[in-house]
């Protein structure tokens, strides 16, 4: 598959020092629904900024299907379509008249056909000649996907299209991004949520202040991040993990007062009545029980660590 | 040029302007009538000619003139500030539009609203007092350059603004006196010679002395100094803006 976009060495620093972006390279696959995962301030919303041509780079390239965006700018974006973060719109407009105007903008001719195609696909037809001000906010949200996709563009960004929306809705935005992908738009969304790439997306990149640490197949990445630990803490010091117990998802904590289980939640035996079962068989007492699941950035560091022990292991 | 996305942005910002009829028409009309009402029949009537002219017939070159101007800087500074405000704008600078064409979709619409309502004021004043136009050529020809660069000056301030408080005050602070101040109710020849001399330093002196030469044939100024002046003050408004391009000043921070 060819790549669409294709980000190399891109870097972005604010007045004041701040470093945004610290040297993305990311090669986005024609046809694919990729996602940027990341927690607030990583440098999601800047790195589709950059790419769209809302900021300007510090240094670093970008090329949209084979255009650069700052020598050859018209055509690099004449294939994007951006739906922003923020509900953006112009609150007296009607609903029509700004997706027109959105085709407009990028130098197509009046087509009432695409407009009619995009608004229903949209369920936004019925819509057509309300003021924006009228609608819902997830009717919104809907027309600034209308609004981005008015120009048939060939790469479509979603930034976070779904924060702040109910279940109901961000399952038929969901559909949505299925259907735009059937038509071959690729497609390219950040969030937060973990189902929320799971759900959608083919492959998963993962971005943590500024930097993306790491980009995988979506099915690879899931089995990593399912994972959980479960501390069993005793009320006497050990030198090792006792033999009956020996296990690989089981060792002993830093402090050598707990044992420290790792399990899969998704899969259907996790082990613990077993371990736990073993645990009092070997004659040690519980002081205590807890489970951690890791928060997302918790998750993506390790996911690093990791990466970089193979690495150096290897 | 991409002349679908300019003429997207110049029918967008028109729509807007038809939407707020009214407010768009109205507002200037009626104040403008008000001015006649006050100056012309009531004040007017106890006040000589001035230049060879009724004080009624004088005064019109100068309400069209600070209806345009602060219609064009208003309009201009609101249509660009807008988007800006309620973050719409990022709209324009992902589409593959250059900065130019966004400059002549929003000014040329917003000078297009300024001239319908100059020519309405034009037309109202018709009513009220009589008069005739010496130089009807020059007068459009003055009235489409006055629009185009305040409306650009506009341009320049709506991109600059902050919030509302900034957009307001330039105008309040700085047009509205120098408007007021370059002799759109009296000859500049009516003053002591000191002010006079300061009124020189006024720009908008030689804008309100060159449109009034074009409807009775006589000025404070010649009548190439406010076509030079004029001509100036649009060169340093494309200068400035071809400098927000450049760097992206308040626009791609």
């Amino acid at each position: 598959m060819r790549n669409i976009v294709e980000i190399s060495n891109l870097k972005k620093s604010y007045k004041g020092g701040f470093e945004a972006l610290k040297g993305v390279n990311l090669n986005i696959r024609e046809g694919e629904i990729l996602a940027l995962l990341g927690p607030n301030g990583a440098g999601k919303t800047t790195l589709i900024s950059t790419v769209c041509g809302i900021t300007t780079a510090t240094s670093g390239s970008v090329t949209v299907g084979g255009h650069d965006i700052i020598r050859d700018y018209r055509a690099a974006r004449s294939m994007i379509g951006l739906v922003p973060q923020e509900i953006n719109l112009e609150p007296f407009e009607r609903v029509i008249n700004t997706v027109r105007f959105s085709r407009g903008l990028f130098g197509k001719s009046r087509d009432d056909g695409t407009i009619e195609t995009v608004l229903k696909q949209l369920s936004l037809w019925d819509k057509k000649d309300n003021q924006i001000r009228e609608l819902s906010g997830g009717m919104k949200r809907r027309v600034l996907i209308a609004k981005a996709l008015a120009h048939d563009p060939r790469v479509l960004f979603l930034d976070e299209p779904t924060a702040g929306v109910d279940v109901e809705l961000r399952k038929d935005m969901w559909d949505v991004v299925a259907g735009l992908k059937a038509q071959g738009v690729t497609i390219i969304l950040t969030t937060h949520y973990i189902e929320e790439a799971e759900a959608i997306a083919d492959r998963v990149g993962v971005i943590a202040k500024g930097a993306l640490m790491l980009v995988e197949d979506k099915d690879k990445l899931m089995a990593r991040m399912g994972q959980k630990e479960l501390e069993v803490q005793l009320t006497q010091k050990l030198d090792a993990v006792p033999d009956a117990l020996r296990s690989d998802a089981l060792r002993l904590s830093d402090d050598q007062k707990a044992l420290i289980y790792t399990y899969d939640t998704r899969a259907e035996r996790t082990g613990i009545t077993t371990l736990l079962a073993d645990v009092a068989k070997a004659g040690l007492t519980l002081r205590d029980v807890v489970t951690r699941q890791s928060s997302l950035e918790e998750i993506f560091v390790n996911l690093v660590n990791n990466d970089t022990d193979a690495e150096d292991a290897a | 040029m991409n002349w679908t996305a300019i003429r997207s942005i110049y029918i967008f910002e028109m729509f807007r302007f038809f939407r707020t009829i009214a407010q768009s028409f109205l507002a200037p009309v009626i104040s403008t009538s008000l001015y006649f009402v006050v100056f012309g029949a009531a004040i007017g009537s106890r006040i000589q000619e001035v230049e060879g002219v009724s004080y009624g017939a004088f005064i019109v070159p100068g309400l069209i003139m600070l209806t345009v101007i602060t219609q064009s800087i208003s309009n201009a500074s609101f249509g660009i500030y807008f988007p800006k405000f309620i973050g719409t704008f990022f709209e324009l600078l992902a589409a593959p539009i250059s900065f130019l064409e966004i400059v002549i979709g929003y000014v040329g619409a917003a000078a297009t609203k300024a001239l319908i309502i100059g020519v309405i004021i034009l037309l109202t004043a018709f009513f009220f007092v009589d008069f005739s136009i010496a130089h009807p050529l020059a007068m459009l020809a003055f009235l489409v350059l006055t629009s185009i660069s305040f409306a650009l000056f506009g341009f320049i301030l709506g991109i600059w603004a902050g919030n509302f408080e900034q957009l307001q005050i330039v105008p309040l602070l700085i047009v509205t006196p120098l408007v007021f101040l370059g002799g759109s109710f009296y000859s500049i020849s009516m003053l002591p010679p000191v002010w006079q001399t300061v009124s020189m330093f006024n720009p908008v002196v030689y804008l309100i002395s060159g449109f009034r030469w074009a409807f009775f044939d006589s000025a404070d100024v010649p009548i190439i100094t406010s076509l030079l002046a004029i001509l100036l003050f649009t060169g340093t408004c494309l200068g400035i803006i071809w400098w927000i391009f450049r760097t992206g000043w308040r626009i791609r921070e």
